[in-house]
Parts: C-alpha cells; sequence; structure tokens
C-alpha cells in the first residue's frame, strides 16, 4: 500500500461528499425544470449553494458552481479583463506573478498573445512572499490603466500565503478588481469573500474532498464578468448549462466538513509539517525548506535537494512507495524546473531539484513517517543519480 | 518504451522473463505535439500515453524521463551542422549512440538497473568465449542491427533486444494483440521523429542560412548557379537547371556538396558508382578483430535498410578503409558504414570520403 503524500495535487473523497454525491444521484430533475421533481434537485443545488458560500464568508448569490479551478481562473481574468475593456478600452494592464499556477499564467498571457493586454509581475522575496513595495509601485505607476490584479491567496507549490486584503486596499485606490486563485486556500486557511473586498475567487471541490469536476467562482454581487459560455443564463447568467447539483451537494458537504476542522487541522498538520521538516534537514544537512520564515498554509513542506534532480527524486520515492510531486509536470509527465521556484530567485539546478510533500485529512504520522524512512534510504541514490 | 508496438511487446517479453522492468518513455521534444500525425511514432503525447496504457496493461510502473536537452544538442543540432558541412547524417544512430544506450543507459545504472531493453530488430548472442555479438534479427524485412552498430562491447553487455529472434512483424503485431496491448495495429513509424511534416529540406531551411553557389563539373567549370547547397542530395538529377548539356548528351546528377565553397558538384552517373570508403571515426561492436591492419573479408552495409555488398576491410592510417568488390551507388559523407561478418556486426564507421569507381570527366 503506497503513501499519498500529495493532498495539493487531489485529496480523499470525504465519506460525506462521497455519500451526498450518491444520494443525488438517485434524484431524477433538471434543477431548471417548473415541476415539482426539478423543484426538488434545484432545492439541493440551492442548499449546496448556502453551504458553499458559509464555508468562504461570501453570500449565496455570490456562488457560481463550475468544473473547477482551470475554468474559474479563465473565466475570472479573462471575463474581468473584457468586461473592463468594454467600458474602457484604456484598461489593459494587468498585474499578476510569475508563481501563480499555470491555471493564471497561461489565460493572463493569452490575454497579453492575443488581445494586447500588457503584463506586469509583482515581485517575490525568495521565501516567496509578495514584496508589497513593488505591487505599491504597479499600482502608482499604472493605476488607471490597470483592468485587473490576479494573485492567489495560497501557492500550490510552496503553501505560501499572500496577504489578499492588503492587495485589495492597495487596489481600492484605483478601483481596480483584484481576483484571486484560492483552490490552494480552501480548508487550509480562513476565507472570508466578503471582508477581503475582492471581486472574484476561484475554488476547487477536490483539494478539499469532494469528486474531481466540481467547483466554484466567486463573483462579488457588483461584478459581471464576460460569461465564458452562452447558453440558457443559468447561475447568473455567468454558466450557462444544465445545473450539476450531484456534484454541487458533494462539493457542499466536503467545503463544510473542511471548514469545520479547519482550526484544529491546521494545527494538527502544522505541527507534523514541520516536524517532517526537521527530520528532512537533519537527514539532508543540505536540504532547503524553501519558505522558511514566510507566512504558510500548514500542509505544505516544498524542498530543494541540491545535487538531485526531481523526476530521479519522485522515481524513487515511488518505488518505495511514497507519493509525492515536483510541482506541475506537464500533459506529457515531464517534469520542468519548477517556476515558482523560479519566480522566488532560485537558480534552475535548484528549481529542478524540488520536492513537495503536501499532507491532507487522512494523513498521519505513520505517512510522514514512511517518507522519512524513503528519504533516508534514497537520497544518496539520488545524488548519484546521472541527470537525464 | 515510444508508444509503439514493438517496445511494447519487448517490454512484455522482459517481464515474462522474469525481470523487474520499468517502462521508460523518452521526452525528446520540448515541445510535443499532442496527437501524432502521418509516420511519426514518437514523441507526441498520444504517444506517450500509448505507452503508458502499454505498460499498465503489462503491470508495471512507467515514467517519463526528459532527455529533450540532451537529445537537442547530440541529435538535432548534430543532424543541421552534419547538412550544414554538406554530409548526410543519420539521427537514428546517433540518438542510440549517444541518448538511447548512453544518456538513458548511464541513468539506469545509476538508478539501479542492469540493462536497457528495447523494440529493436536485433539480436545478442554470445560466442565460445563468452564475448557479446551482435547480429541481424531473424526478421529480415525489419532488421535493425544496422542502426544499433554504434554499441560497443560495453554498452552491448547492458542491452537487451527481445524481439531479434522473431521471424516477422506480423507476428509481434499478433502477440500484442493476444496480449490485449492497445498498440497492437499501430501504424509503423519510419520517418525522422523530430521533423513533423517528413519533409527533411524543408525542415533544415529553418536551421541553415541558404546561400547561392556555383554548380560546377568535376573540373571545376561554372555549369550554374544554385540558392543554397542543402537543398541537394548525392545522387540527385532533378532540378539542377544546367543550361548547358554535357559534352556527351547524358544526364548529370550530383557528385558532391562543398560547403566551404558552396560549390555543388555535378557529373555522369558512373561517377556516382563508389568502390572506396574512408573514415577516422569508427568503432568495434563488441570484440575487435584480432588484427585490424590486415585486410579482411566482410559485408557492407551503408544505410538503414540498405542491400550489403561484399567488401574487404582494414585500419589504414588510423582509419578505416572498405574496398567495395561491387560498387555501392551514390554514398554520401557522412553516412554511416556498418561492416558485418555473415550476420554479425563487427563495427562501424562515419564516412569521411568516398572514392568513385570510374575516374569523373565530362
Amino acid at each position: 500500500m503506497s503513501v499519498f503524500l500529495d493532498h495539493a495535487s487531489t485529496t480523499a473523497l470525504r465519506p460525506s461528499a462521497k455519500k451526498a454525491l450518491t444520494d443525488a444521484l438517485e434524484l431524477l430533475g433538471n434543477p431548471s425544470s417548473v415541476h415539482s421533481q426539478g423543484r426538488s434537485t434545484r432545492e439541493l443545488l440551492e442548499a449546496s449553494r448556502d453551504a458553499v458560500a458559509k464555508a468562504v464568508g461570501a453570500n449565496r448569490s455570490e456562488i457560481i458552481f463550475n468544473s473547477g479551478g482551470t475554468e474559474g481562473n479563465n473565466h475570472a481574468i479573462k471575463g474581468i479583463y473584457w468586461d473592463r475593456m468594454q467600458s474602457d478600452a484604456n484598461k489593459t494592464v494587468i498585474i499578476s506573478s510569475e508563481t501563480e499556477h499555470h491555471a493564471v499564467i497561461d489565460p493572463v498571457q493569452w490575454l497579453e498573445k492575443n488581445q494586447g493586454a500588457k503584463v506586469y509581475y509583482v515581485k517575490h522575496f525568495q521565501n516567496g512572499m509578495v514584496d508589497f513595495d513593488s505591487l505599491k509601485a504597479l499600482i502608482s505607476e499604472h493605476g488607471p490603466t490597470i483592468a485587473l490584479i490576479t494573485l492567489m491567496w495560497v501557492n500550490n507549490e510552496t503553501g505560501v500565503i499572500t496577504d489578499i486584503p492588503r492587495v485589495v486596499e492597495m487596489a481600492n485606490e484605483f478601483q481596480i478588481p483584484v481576483h484571486t486563485d484560492a483552490v490552494a486556500a480552501l480548508g487550509h486557511i480562513p476565507l472570508d469573500f466578503q471582508a477581503s473586498g475582492l471581486t472574484a475567487m476561484s475554488l476547487s471541490g477536490h483539494k478539499v474532498g469532494a469528486p474531481i469536476g466540481v467547483g466554484a467562482l466567486v463573483v462579488s454581487r457588483s461584478a459581471k464578468p464576460i460569461s465564458l459560455v452562452h447558453g440558457g443564463g443559468q447561475e447568473r447568467a455567468l454558466r450557462s448549462g444544465t445545473m450539476n447539483y450531484s456534484l454541487a451537494a458533494s462539493f457542499a458537504a466536503a467545503a463544510t466538513e473542511a471548514i469545520a476542522d479547519l482550526d484544529k487541522e491546521m494545527s494538527r498538520l502544522a505541527l507534523l509539517r514541520d516536524e517532517m521538516e526537521t527530520r528532512v534537514t537533519q537527514l539532508v544537512p543540505s536540504a532547503i525548506v524553501t519558505a522558511t520564515g514566510a507566512d504558510r498554509a500548514g500542509y505544505n513542506a516544498h524542498f530543494i535537494f541540491p545535487g538531485t534532480q526531481s523526476d530521479a527524486l519522485l522515481f524513487l520515492l515511488d518505488q518505495e512507495g511514497v507519493c509525492v510531486s515536483a510541482g506541475s509536470a506537464c500533459q506529457a509527465g515531464v517534469l520542468g524546473p519548477s517556476h515558482v521556484a523560479i519566480g522566488m530567485g532560485f537558480d534552475q539546478a535548484e528549481a529542478s531539484a524540488c520536492v513537495r510533500v503536501t499532507l491532507g485529512f487522512t494523513t498521519t504520522a505513520a505517512d510522514t513517517t514512511a517518507f522519512l524512512d524513503a528519504l533516508a534510504k534514497i537520497h544518496p541514490i539520488a545524488l548519484q543519480a546521472a541527470p537525464a | 518504451m515510444s508508444g509503439g508496438v514493438d517496445s511494447a511487446v519487448a517490454a512484455a517479453r522482459a517481464v515474462d522473463a522474469g525481470h523487474e522492468v520499468i517502462g521508460v518513455h523518452l521526452a525528446l521534444s520540448r515541445m510535443p505535439g499532442t496527437l501524432r500525425t502521418g509516420s511519426r511514432g514518437c514523441c507526441t503525447i498520444e504517444d506517450s500515453m500509448d505507452a503508458q496504457r502499454a505498460a499498465n496493461k503489462l503491470g508495471i510502473p512507467y515514467y517519463v524521463w526528459d532527455f529533450s536537452e540532451r537529445f537537442k544538442i547530440d541529435v538535432v543540432d548534430d543532424f543541421v551542422a552534419e547538412y550544414q558541412a554538406g554530409r548526410t547524417p543519420n539521427p537514428c544512430m546517433r540518438c542510440n549512440e549517444r541518448i538511447k544506450f548512453a544518456a538513458l543507459l548511464e541513468r539506469g545504472l545509476s538508478l539501479g538497473f542492469d540493462a536497457v531493453c528495447t523494440g529493436h530488430y536485433a539480436s545478442i548472442y554470445k560466442d565460445d568465449a563468452g564475448n557479446l555479438e551482435l547480429h541481424r534479427s531473424l526478421a529480415m524485412a525489419k532488421d535493425q542491427s544496422y542502426v544499433l552498430g554504434v554499441l560497443n562491447a560495453e554498452q552491448l553487455s547492458h542491452s537487451m533486444f527481445p524481439l531479434g529472434a522473431t521471424a516477422s512483424k506480423d507476428l509481434i503485431r499478433q502477440e500484442a494483440a493476444e496480449r490485449g496491448l492497445t498498440v497492437a495495429n499501430k501504424p509503423d513509424s519510419y520517418d525522422i521523429c523530430f521533423i513533423p511534416e517528413g519533409d527533411t529540406r524543408e525542415w533544415l531551411r529553418d536551421f541553415i542560412p541558404t546561400e547561392p553557389g556555383k554548380i560546377v563539373d568535376t573540373e571545376g567549370n561554372q555549369l550554374g548557379e544554385h540558392d543554397g547547397h542543402v537543398g541537394f542530395t548525392i545522387g540527385q538529377r532533378k532540378g539542377l537547371k544546367i543550361g548547358t548539356p554535357a559534352k556527351d548528351g547524358k544526364p548529370r546528377y550530383v557528385l558532391e556538396i562543398r560547403p566551404k565553397t558552396k560549390e555543388v558538384v555535378v557529373g555522369p552517373e558512373e561517377a556516382l558508382q563508389i568502390s572506396d570508403l574512408f573514415g577516422a571515426r569508427y568503432t568495434w561492436c563488441g570484440k575487435a578483430p584480432q588484427k585490424p591492419e590486415e585486410y579482411f573479408e566482410c559485408d557492407v552495409q551503408v544505410r538503414a535498410h540498405g542491400d550489403t555488398v561484399p567488401a574487404l576491410a582494414a585500419i589504414v592510417d588510423g582509419a578505416m578503409h572498405v574496398e567495395l568488390k561491387e560498387p555501392l551507388y551514390g554514398v554520401a559523407a557522412g553516412q554511416t558504414a556498418v561492416v558485418y561478418l555473415g550476420t554479425r556486426v563487427l563495427g562501424q564507421m562515419t564516412i569521411d570520403s568516398t572514392k568513385s569507381k570510374v575516374p569523373a570527366s565530362v
């Protein structure tokens, strides 16, 4: 049986989410239908919306159910950009970061390449924290021409937290809408959408124990990003298509449970994580804990093992039955250097020697111990492994 | 595992033989295409997924290892440089020499593995003294011993070719189907994997600036002009656009490409009949001959699926000299000549220069 320490990629299906899903699959009725069976599935959908809204401090009307984080990020970034351009063609500037997930970087760069957007990236300190002076300078310089700012709440590789309410506060000087990718934040740090002042926030269900394929874009009541899809006008006309009440119910159950356990889990996992990091640096004194000293989510450990290559480490750990990751792999399965580590100022060799270990609600001390035992065994081999 | 049927069956046979097998797909392109097109057989995401499905079917772990940077330097850049220098390289050979049985093997050994197993059609046998020998495959139509001719004794000792004793590719496909491998009927690949459209000359134009030059005869008389030597191949007859006909009225062919002077040399067909090959870059595949400086009888092959001709070969002044008993037509510098003793691959050389059977005169 393998040890799963890759919960940031996807986590286990929560029993409550599984039950909500299978119960909902027993029902029949399109939530848009006017008959009794339509009303019953609509009720389930709307109750799910209430639950997700409550989990993230949003108004129920602000929850737009969708397929997950990538869709939400594309919708928010392109939709807000197009909306802003419609009202003022001079608003062509997007401010983002080079350490974002590809689901943010790629739509931003698509707008840059195809629609004339001008993109500026904030700077980071080497521990991954946003340099707010650089953000402030960008806002001062480009203020009236900025279409939107998009910065992730928690980094998916390093776990580094960005103070999103502070970003919004700075953006308010020019009434700039702010979007955040909160996929790696949900269930791991408290989120309060309304208090944050955000315009939009992307969420994904499978990172908190729902099935893959459901998520939500939280869109403030005052915002109307242009829709990516057009059709029956469901979900505030922001996401047309028959509403998937079964997956929504499952997402709601998972999010509710994750939030209910948040404080306890945060400290439990942070403790396990901190112990593991200490042991790693004892086992491998040259190891770098990349986000040292940064504000971090408690479930995430990100290491650089100088002199090794990520794919050799992952291969050897996999052979020992330990599943971890190195950041994002391309579709063909090739591990490139971590663009997040590069964005933090590490060099190519260091960025090619990353390992991400992420804990989840099913993780126990036995799992982290298994990882440490495997690491002790394979690290010397990885150091000897010929580079690809 | 390229994602093709041969490597899938090779892996299956290695598993059956009781080895601990790991499927490795080589990522050789930084920008892989999404879907397979034409006759290319690897390097797309679709191929990678085919390989992964085959590995899953066999119950073996599967990994993608990124050799794209090494491949770019050792194979693609070398390919371009060879053409630029007026030679005709074989990139599959370079890939075997520097990637599959070098970089990949080295990495595998360092990670605790013993051998690289591939779906090449070739066989490894031991002689009476225990020396390893590389031989042609039983399936002569698919024989790939030529492109493996670059392997040395050490590499042979860490190589496995489980398909060598199978009589035909049809049998491999049949076996793949029986094993439930989805790639059983996948089309063969035969083009150069990194040239998507299969048009080498067109592809090269993006890398090598086209510089006009003269078309000359063997005595140096200018007969015409060309817009870049990369567009020409030894033995080419069409498209030369020479205004003046030859004195004997016969067609003229490209005999030589001289990148330094940007000259393309043309002459009569007889001048393409090559009688001697010379190459300073040679290797022995397995045990070297006892007295390589003495001429020995052998057979020589200069193309992956070309005919073999009987020859005498020896090492003379540090270079291999092959004296062909029957002429070969239109051999270009840069090609590899593989030397056989019967079915055994004895060694190979990269051809530096050739000598024509008939001294060219126009």
